[in-house]
């Protein structure tokens, strides 16, 4: 069983990097490095590898600043409603990129439905300010802010307290605990978070393609889908390249940051409890309203503004009693045939993605776990690289295994909706394993050895003792991996075909094509799926081990 | 040197059934050591946080000195208190060196260069880790790490040291040369120490007094021996050396804190409250209270459970007809052996009358 699941996550895992490594030095088949000197010797490459990286070392100071701010205050003060808080901060990651965009666009737009009623929006006909890299890093910076935040928050509550209490008795009031003790120890973990908040930001490709496409900003993920979409498959050992950079960079983000939290100190694990929270007092109010103040203008009032345009009649009409409709829901989600083309591929994908790769987690966390089989730890590692690499350089791997029929079946992915699922399968299994090790982690393995005893084999065990105890865990890493892949927008921009689209296309083409009201509704309908859906897993998820779900107060 | 004082003091945690720390009264003199002794969860942990400032009163008062630190309402912070603190998990900072740890207080009060560095050396030398500055708290022995806690608080120069189940991580070895290193530290520093721990030897061997406590509250408190001989409670006697409450009868006095009791048919001159009035009572009998006597002696009937050898000689476990849920220790001088099963005779020499049976 476990040979057959190694060939299963190795072929997947593996599979489509190594593809793309041979695609480099063997464009076509024929080995020459002719096509990557070119590319690399073209200075559009670095154009837009630079772009890359600037905005993205931008917003991962925003990040960083965001995320560093909400987990202070949150891990060390007694702010209330603590919950909320961070379900609502999350959820900037959750939502994805593409409507992030709309949403923001249409917040700063000439026609901004919460600006213009008061004036401060831009004189119609100007751009949007948004289309600049100014425009984009922001973008980037708040999306991956709760990257930066859970890593760091994290590490706070690892934090035992006592090490602060020494440091209190020995007369250090709060400034000087907080710079002697808390922020070198936790330092590893904020490093580790900016590092994670960059990799996302580099390939990040719903912010670019909506932002720097319309501000002709050329980023290495949207030239890549340009480069694609505009001249098909005769220039792909051109973009294998080019996503080549991209994934270099993403891994040298990833080296840095397993470096950094390698060098957390654990020699010391005390067993000290957690950090107690610091009163705050008088300042609590205060404090508890600089938070609100911050996520209602991180994410209630872009929101407001996506639902605020998703409701008017015409764009650009002011949001009133007399012009408020939800026409322009129902057209989107019943009447506008992509759309139900859509909304059935995100679906019928997001649950086979969700369903498989539960089975595949729960069998591989169990090897890993409690068989303590080394293949199957080294596996799991393995199902991290298509996660941490950029969406888009896994799609362009996939259609390089894929373009030609399969060998010995004879059977054509590409043009299909399976190569979508197997980018799926490939990408998000290590979102279905994590909760999955950590119920494992925290289980004895005596329960299963009790069972072993009563000569129950592995069959029956699975059934009555495995799975039922890791069932909750499972159900919230397939909801993790539903609520990921309904929202999915890169891999399936390079990999969909006319009549596969999924969600995201079909927000990220709307908007495009100019149908702002419809994208709108679409990406507001997308919002409340997606906050349902959180809402749903967190109920799922309760009493099991903490960071399970990232949301969880 | 410090004095601390509680007046009613009382902690209940939000969403506890019961307070953890219930009305307790406590004056630690200046100078004294002061052990605190009872199981997990009897409250002796929060009694320290509260007074160390972590914790803050649901009632009740603390006073430092003659300072005010804490009531219902104010609150002094734990940097503003000066008490220094030994933790059971010695909470070194894991990104400092060993000097950085033991100067860290100097460093906040702005010590600095030469001064800074003989201070550090001093403390350090005093704990017997002279040489020890550069190295990594993760690189040294738990030992030397509780050592390393031990310097940081002396290179405080508190008048109060609060010490939190310190030896509770350390082998019995470890142990016994770090009680000398407290002992040590007192000497060097006069400063008042409050001990918490649940090991009663531990507490007999450094203390001055020693508080017992149960249930939030302060059950005993009394020298060590005192607690040893005249303990106040069944449960001060029970968790207080070796020895058996047993069910008598007081008769009446017989001198100045003595009466005479029955038990078990049996009469017996034991010390008692000079108030202690007649009727039933529970008598604390320890192992050297008991004797064997010959078959044809006034004795109770009892028959060897089991024998433990102590090195040197045997602690006998007695059963006894007419107490069928108590053994009775009793120890034997070397030469004596007695087999499980075997009958025997003994005698009452001694006991306390515990005066709130």
């Amino acid at each position: 069983m476990l040979a057959g699941l190694a060939v299963v996550v190795g072929c997947l895992s593996l599979g489509p990097v190594l593809r793309l490594v041979v695609e480099a030095v063997a464009p076509g088949g024929q080995p020459g490095l002719a096509v990557a000197a070119r590319v690399l010797a073209a200075p559009a490459t670095w154009v837009a590898a630079w772009h890359t990286i600037a905005t993205s070392l931008a917003g991962t100071v925003i990040s960083g600043l965001l995320g560093c701010a909400l987990a202070l205050a949150l891990a060390l003060t007694d702010i209330r409603a603590k919950g909320p808080i961070v379900f609502l901060f999350t959820m900037l990651l959750m939502v994805p990129s593409q409507v992030t965009a709309v949403a923001w666009i249409e917040l700063t737009g000439p026609a901004s439905p919460l600006l213009r009623p008061l004036g401060l929006a831009p004189a119609p006909g100007t751009s949007n300010p948004l289309y600049s890299p100014g425009g984009i890093a922001l973008l980037l910076g708040i999306e991956h802010a709760p990257l930066v935040f859970l890593t760091l928050r994290a590490a706070l509550r690892a934090l035992p307290a006592d090490l602060v209490e020494a440091a209190r008795a020995s007369g250090a009031g709060p400034g000087r605990v907080l710079r002697t003790v808390i922020l070198p120890l936790t330092a590893p973990a904020l490093g580790a978070g900016l590092m994670l908040a960059f990799v996302s930001s580099i390939g990040n490709f719903g912010t670019p393609a909506l932002l720097a496409i319309p501000a002709r900003y050329p980023m290495l993920t949207t030239a890549i889908y340009q480069r694609l979409a505009g001249f098909g498959p005769r220039v792909l050992a051109e973009v294998a390249t080019l996503s080549m950079v991209l994934g270099a960079l993403a891994i040298a983000g990833i080296a840095a940051q397993r470096a950094l939290i390698g060098r957390r100190d654990r020699r010391l694990a005390s067993t000290g409890a957690e950090l107690p929270p610091a009163e705050l007092g008088r300042w609590r109010v205060p404090v508890e309203a600089l938070v609100w103040l911050g996520l209602a203008g991180l994410l209630l009032v872009p929101l407001g503004a996506l639902f605020g345009t998703a409701l008017v009649q015409a764009y650009g009409q002011p949001l009133g009693v007399d012009t408020v409709t939800l026409a322009n829901f129902r057209y989107v989600l019943l009447d506008h045939a992509p759309t139900g083309r859509a909304l059935v591929n995100s679906f019928g994908l997001a649950a086979a993605a969700g369903a498989l790769l539960v089975g595949v987690a729960v069998l591989l966390a169990y090897f890993g776990a409690w068989r303590a089989s080394r293949l199957a730890r080294l596996l799991a590692h393995t199902a991290e690289l298509p996660y941490a690499l950029p969406g888009v350089v896994l799609a362009i791997a996939c259609i390089l295994l894929f373009i030609r029929p399969l060998p010995l079946i004879g059977i054509g992915l590409y043009d299909t909706v399976w190569i979508i699922l197997l980018a799926y399968l490939a990408r998000f299994l290590t979102l279905a394993l994590r909760p999955v090790a950590a119920a494992f982690a925290q289980l004895d393995p005596a329960l299963e050895e009790a069972a072993e005893m009563t000569g129950a084999g592995l069959g029956r065990r699975l059934a009555t003792v495995i799975l039922p105890l890791v069932a909750p865990a499972a159900a919230a890493g397939a909801l993790l991996v539903f609520v990921t892949a309904f929202n999915e927008l890169t891999v399936s921009a390079l990999l969909w075909s006319s009549g596969h689209e999924t969600l995201g296309v079909v927000v990220f083409s709307l908007e495009q094509a100019g149908d702002t009201v419809l994208a709108a509704a679409l990406a507001s309908a997308t919002v409340i799926v997606t906050a349902l859906l959180m809402l749903l897993a967190s109920r799922l998820a309760r009493g099991l081990p903490r960071g399970v779900l990232p949301w969880q107060a | 040197m410090a004095s601390l004082t509680l007046e009613a003091v009382s902690k209940r945690f939000p969403g506890a059934a019961a307070p953890a720390v219930d009305g307790v009264d406590l004056a630690v003199r200046d100078g004294e050591f002061l052990a605190i002794l009872g199981a997990s969860g009897c409250g002796k942990t929060t009694l320290l946080r509260l007074a160390a400032g972590f914790e803050r009163p649901t009632a009740g008062r603390i006073l430092l000195d003659d300072r005010l630190v804490a009531d219902a309402g104010r609150m002094v912070p734990a940097e503003r208190r000066g008490i220094g603190i030994v933790f059971q998990s010695y909470a070194l900072w894991p990104h400092m060196d060993v000097a950085g740890n033991v100067g860290y207080a100097l460093a906040g009060r702005g010590v600095r260069g030469a001064e800074y560095d003989r201070q550090v050396e001093a403390a350090l030398a005093a704990v017997g880790l002279t040489g020890f500055g550069a190295r990594r708290p993760g690189d040294l022995s738990g030992g030397q790490r509780q050592r390393v806690a031990l310097a940081r608080c002396l290179a405080m120069a508190p008048g109060l040291v609060l010490l939190d189940e310190p030896l509770a991580n350390l082998d019995v070895h470890l142990k016994a040369s770090l009680q000398d290193e407290f002992a040590a530290f007192r000497v060097k520093t006069g400063a008042t120490m409050v001990y918490i721990t649940h090991d009663q030897a531990e507490a007999m061997a450094l203390a001055d007094r020693i508080a017992v406590m149960a249930t939030g509250r302060i059950v005993q408190l009394a020298a060590p021996e005192l607690l040893y001989r005249e303990p106040a409670t069944p449960l001060v006697a029970g968790f207080i050396g070796k020895g058996a409450v047993l069910p008598a009868t007081v008769i009446g006095p017989v001198a100045a804190g003595r009466v005479r009791v029955e038990i078990a048919g049996l009469g017996v001159v034991a010390r008692a409250q000079p108030d202690q009035r007649p009727g039933p009572a529970l008598l604390c009998v320890r192992p050297e209270d008991l004797a064997l006597v010959g078959a044809d002696e006034a004795g109770i009937a009892a028959v060897c459970r089991r024998a433990l050898y102590q090195g040197g000689g045997y602690l006998i476990e007695l059963d006894v007809e007419a107490w069928p849920d108590l053994t009775l220790p009793l120890v034997v001088p070397p030469g004596i052996v007695l087999r499980m099963g075997e009958s025997l005779r003994l005698t009452i020499r001694d006991g306390w009358v515990i005066p709130n049976g």
